[in-house]
């Protein structure tokens, strides 16, 4: 039987190396399985941009697009329309959308009109509060829910109200303005729901 | 006896197991002959996949289908992009990300020619390349088919020719028939020549076939560039394990 | 930092005293066999299979879809659209047939070195239930993608059992749920796969690994290390030609491990298919109980109880005699260890008929599994040129199966008759110093 010394320095050595390049593989090896938790290239075919034409969609109409199976409400505003925006100001929960419905639109929609273009307005049709499809209500004259009734959208499940930039009314159950998608137009007529204009241009 | 296991652990066992599996995959390959043409298809070869793809939207997605192929995927791993696709290969008038599905009626395929044009998707997975590039350089002119076409390689089969522009029309001349039994065919002549010459029409139908080998399995082009990577890993891994080990067992004697 | 762990080791201990022990008693204190060779990686690359098995599969199910309309395209969802969904399923795929090449390499090391005789009869028959549940378990596993090969398989498979008398017919029935491989089959095959049947082989496998541990390893001479010398280098107590598991072993295994994985991703990466041998071209088309594929064979690794099944004539209007050889050809491997009446453990010291016996049966495995495989079909006409195929074929098949089953019955009557000449087992295992 030899008479050799065990060199414990080299064997930490090699074990450390070896766990650490080992560990490194198992890292890397679990990485795939990570990453099979993504969106698949199906889901995001069902979730890709949807483009639509807005050729057709009259002054004061709204044409209800799906996108990631959620309702978008497009709508043609007219000049009377818009001017109701500045007068219902002082009735709103966050009338520059700078507070607490900061997150709800993309910066190029947090202004007045919360759109690129003045006159269209691209909303998501989902009630900030528990998630119903409000109903588009766009003429100004009393209503039963609201003798003051600018125009606008009005829930039917907990009567949460929303003016015609889908930003709420204080008083109501819903907390934010309804959420502006990103979108961008592609000419004068068409627009594409799910893609910023940064990242189309 | 103990030396000589030394010898066999070392090297001749993962030498032996490293041979068998190369001459293993080989020899199933060379064995899978049996009377077709030898493809030679490389699905690395871009280029040929690009003429490939632009063959089969040309003059396949008339009637048959890739329903587990994206244009998008086709784009990304063709090298071209969504303009290329969506103008010159998508005649469907699916969006981009959308399934390459012909828009043949399932029924009335099946009323005009017996059955539904099958997807191809796996065809070259369930046939194999050789298999598809045979029968594509084997239709002729038959008189006695419904539809005027027969294939060597499929005999009655209920596919008309969509190539012939640029094969050619091809005849059969058959072996004289023993009594009793129908005359079989001895070889195929080139009767009328098409736009392309047989060589390049070869060549087109290896295209074509590559691109349909693609689509059997689209990560084939890529999980190459993977394995390196990681037998490099692995390799480096076991070295490490085996100095590790013998560290340790200086202790056994 | 050590600290902490020493703490957590008696809170631990203070609670279940004999959880720390028990570490000690199956790794760092577990005496194997200091001559351990090639043969030995097995085992611990078998428990690897399992493992790769089960966490790409766990992934797997993520997204198949185990309908009959779904699960094909599922399999090609998981293919192109899943991200990484390739490896995955390929991982999974591979692992399956390397599992066999693994399993059926432990189980020859096995009867090399008589490591299925006394005390070790039971580590052996846990086994080879392992064995079985684990030919169940692929068997089913086959099916799930539903391409043509997985319908037909599944059709043949289970018409076997309809071949037994009087309960044949109802019993086919009642497997598939339907009267042919339909949703319904696909559907309880899913369930038994992904979940019944890798409990029951995680038990078995525990129970494997325990039965050995209670008795101690064999090793490539035969030498109970138990009965020789007591006293080694780590603890003056223990067998003199032992070595604790752990170093030892375990890093001797990574070595294995290494070389293993290196192997697995040459075929993943570079031929996953391996020739159509481990992804057969056949299951490129969906289940169609239409067309049946040219050749029905079964994948490779059941390619020689298949042909076993195939060689047995029918007899007296009933084919289920060889549905009871195929069943017979691991019922004989059960009982090894009461056939070999012999008390001489490994090969390294036993007659020379045994080894010629040993290698007969090898060959014949093989040669049955070119039977099973087609191979013979397609060479026969090669070499013999027109020949009646059957005749031939049958001939050469029906030799291989008499080899397979004569070996046991030779083995019996060569060790229970004395008739073998074994030579002198040593005291020590042979690599001592």
């Amino acid at each position: 039987m030899a008479n050799e010394v065990v060199d414990h320095g080299r064997r930490r050595f090699l074990t450390a190396t070896t766990a650490v390049v080992g560990g490194l593989g198992i890292v890397s090896a679990a990485v795939p399985f990570i990453k099979s938790w993504e969106p698949s290239a199906r889901a995001k075919a069902a979730g890709a941009p949807v483009t639509q034409s807005l050729a057709k969609i009259e002054a004061g109409q709204m044409l209800a697009v799906s996108w990631r199976s959620l309702p978008v409400f497009v709508i043609n505003r007219t000049p009377a329309q818009l001017a109701t925006l500045p007068e219902v100001d002082s009735r709103l929960v966050d009338p520059k959308s700078d507070g607490a419905s900061a997150t709800q639109q993309p910066k190029y929609a947090q202004n007045e009109t919360r759109s690129i273009k003045p006159e269209w307005l691209v909303i998501v049709g989902i009630c900030t509060h528990l998630g119903c499809v409000p109903n588009f209500v766009p003429e100004i004259k009393p209503e039963p829910f609201d003798p003051n009734w600018k125009g606008g959208f009005y829930c039917p499940c907990h009567h949460s109200r929303y003016d015609l930039a889908g930003r709420v009314f204080s008083g109501v159950p819903a907390p934010k303005n309804l959420e502006v998608p990103p979108y961008h137009f592609i000419d004068d007529k068409t627009i594409q729901i799910g893609v910023d204009p940064k990242e189309a241009g | 006896m103990t030396k000589r296991q030394l010898l066999m652990k070392r090297y001749i066992f993962p030498v032996a197991l490293a041979f068998g599996l190369i001459v293993g995959s080989a020899s199933a390959q060379a064995a899978e002959e049996g009377g077709l043409l030898p493809a030679g298809t490389n699905v690395q070869d871009q280029a040929s996949l690009q003429r490939g793809a632009k063959l089969f939207f040309n003059y396949c997605v008339g009637c048959h289908s890739l329903k587990y192929m994206r244009y998008s995927r086709i784009a990304s791993d063709l090298g071209l992009s969504e303009q290329e696709v969506m103008q010159n290969l998508n005649f469907t008038g699916a969006r981009f990300d959308d399934p390459v599905v012909s828009h043949m009626p399932a029924d009335s395929a099946t009323k005009w020619f017996g059955k539904a044009p099958p997807d191809l998707s796996l065809e070259v997975s369930a046939k194999t390349a050789d298999w598809v590039y045979t029968y594509l350089n084997t239709f002729y002119l038959d008189p006695h088919s419904p539809i005027g076409w027969n294939n060597t390689t499929l005999p009655n089969a209920a596919m008309p020719f969509p190539l012939w522009e640029l094969q050619g029309l091809q005849t059969a001349e058959m072996k004289p028939a023993k009594p009793g039994e129908d005359p079989a065919v001895e070889k195929l002549v080139l009767s009328q020549p098409g736009k392309l010459t047989p060589a390049q029409y070869q060549q087109a139908t290896r295209d074509l076939t590559s691109f349909l080998e693609y689509a059997s399995e689209p990560v084939a082009l890529e999980r190459h560039h993977y394995g390196i990577w990681v037998l490099l890993f692995l390799a480096f891994f076991t070295l490490l394990a085996a100095m590790l080990k013998k560290e340790y067992w200086k202790d056994v004697h | 930092m050590a600290n902490v762990f020493t703490n957590i080791g008696d809170w631990v201990t203070e609670r279940a005293p004999n959880m720390m022990p028990a570490y000690r008693k199956h790794m760092t204190e577990y005496y194997a066999p200091k001559n351990f060779n090639l043969w030995y990686y097995f085992g611990s690359l078998a428990l690897l299979v399992l493992v790769n098995q089960i966490v790409t599969g766990i992934f797997l199910t993520m997204n198949y879809n185990p309908s009959a309309a779904g699960a094909f395209d599922s399999v090609q969802y998981i293919m192109r659209d899943v991200e990484w969904g390739w490896l995955i399923r390929y991982m999974h795929s591979t692992g399956a047939s390397l599992f066999f090449v693994v399993v059926f390499l432990h189980m020859f090391r096995g009867m090399m070195y008589g490591s299925y005789k006394k005390p070790r009869e039971l580590v052996w028959l846990l086994g080879m239930l392992i064995f079985l549940v684990l030919m169940a378990e692929a068997f089913m596993g086959y099916v799930l993608p539903w391409g043509n090969m997985s319908f037909w398989g599944a059709k043949v498979i289970v018409s076997l059992f309809g071949t037994i008398p009087v309960i044949g017919g109802q019993l086919v029935e009642w497997i598939m749920g339907d009267f042919l491989p339909a949703d319904a089959t696909l559907n309880r095959f899913f369930a038994l796969h992904v979940i019944a049947l890798p409990i029951v082989l995680l038990l078995l496998v525990v129970l494997h690994i325990a039965a050995l541990h209670e008795v101690g390893s064999n090793n490539p001479d035969g030498v109970e290390i138990k009965k020789g010398p007591k006293g080694n280098r780590w603890d003056a107590l223990k067998p003199a030609d032992g070595i604790p598991f752990h170093p030892y072993y375990t890093v001797k295994d990574l070595v294995g491990v290494g070389f293993f994985l290196l192997i697995a991703a040459f075929i993943i990466f570079f031929a996953p298919t391996f020739g159509g041998w481990f992804l057969e071209h056949d299951n490129s088309i969906m289940a169609n109980n239409l067309v049946t594929p040219a050749e029905i064979k079964p994948v490779w690794y059941f390619t020689p109880f298949y042909a076993i099944v195939r060689m047995i004539p029918s007899f007296a209007g009933t084919a289920v005699w060889g549905v009871l050889a195929m069943f017979g050809a691991i019922a004989v491997l059960f009982l090894l260890p009461w056939f070999d009446r012999g008390k001489v453990k490994s090969i390294r010291h036993r007659g020379t008929g045994y080894k010629v016996a040993l290698g007969l049966f090898v060959l014949s495995f093989f040669g049955l599994g070119a039977v099973g495989a087609g191979i013979t079909a397609e060479v026969i006409p090669e070499w013999f040129g027109d020949v009646d195929l059957t005749t031939y074929e049958n001939a050469f098949g029906r030799l291989m199966t008499l080899i397979y089953f004569g070996f046991f019955a030779f083995l019996w009557a060569y060790t229970h008759f004395g008739w073998e000449k074994t030579k002198p087992v040593p005291e020590r295992v042979t690599t001592h110093d």
